[in-house]
């Protein structure tokens, strides 16, 4: 699965990309930022605040019980500050 | 429909006449304008980088436009929200929206407004004298975004 990360989430992590390869237990988006935290001290410090990482699914926003598939484009970012 | 994204500035007056060049039926256009400020949160700010998503960006701008053109007869909209590094007084964003009547263009013009500061994918990266940060999201703009529920 291929995830990008952006704004703050992107240099605490430090990679605006990253592909892996997800075990079968991670099935929603919420799983998938609680295995994240798992991957690196970095992941876990930009990730520990889940009020503020946002996540979206194939370029829609989506709640944390949504599901995921290995062929998604998933994105984990702060909320949004434009306009 | 247009939306635009894009890191080049543009030209209000230009934008206006294209918009409403041969269009007899609009009774009205309202127009916003977002500039970059010198100063945020009590503290200088020298220059501002936007940072976006591609594709999510365009993608959300379009489907906050298609749910503005449900809610109001509009006949025509227009955003256009820059990228890239910004200085105060720099033009960030342009929302325009033309009816048959005020109200509608008024009111869709302010919905699209908030609706895209809670939902199109940009961040922004303030410099201040103690160096960078990025911007904080704000109550007050989940609560404006909050008012267009249905």
């Amino acid at each position: 699965m291929k995830i990008l990360y952006f704004a703050w989430l992107r240099s605490k992590i430090g990679v605006p990309t990253e592909t892996v390869d997800l075990p079968a237990e991670v099935a929603t988006a919420g799983d998938l930022v609680e295995w994240l935290k798992t991957r690196s001290p970095r992941h876990a410090e930009a990730l520990a605040n889940s009020k503020v990482v946002k996540v979206a699914v194939n370029q829609e926003h989506v709640p944390y019980d949504h599901p995921i598939a290995a062929t998604d484009e998933v994105a984990l970012f702060p909320p949004v500050t434009g306009g | 429909m247009a939306i635009r994204v894009q890191a080049e500035d543009f030209d209000v007056g230009a934008e206006y006449a294209a918009f409403t060049a041969g269009r007899t039926s609009v009774g009205g256009v309202a127009m916003f304008v977002g500039l970059v400020r010198d100063i945020a949160g009590g503290e200088a700010v020298s220059a501002m980088t936007l940072e976006h998503y591609p594709g999510m960006t365009e993608r959300q701008l379009e489907a906050i436009e298609e749910e503005a053109r449900r809610r109001w007869p509009l006949d025509d909209v227009l955003v256009i929200h820059r990228h890239g590094r910004l200085e105060p007084g720099d033009r960030i964003v342009m929302v325009a929206t033309a009816s048959a009547h005020r109200d509608a263009a008024f009111e869709s013009c302010r919905f699209l407004m908030d609706w895209l500061k809670t939902k199109a994918p940009f961040w922004k990266l303030e410099a201040t004298p103690d160096g960078e940060r990025w911007v904080e999201a704000k109550d007050s703009d989940d609560a404006a975004a909050a008012r267009w529920a249905e």
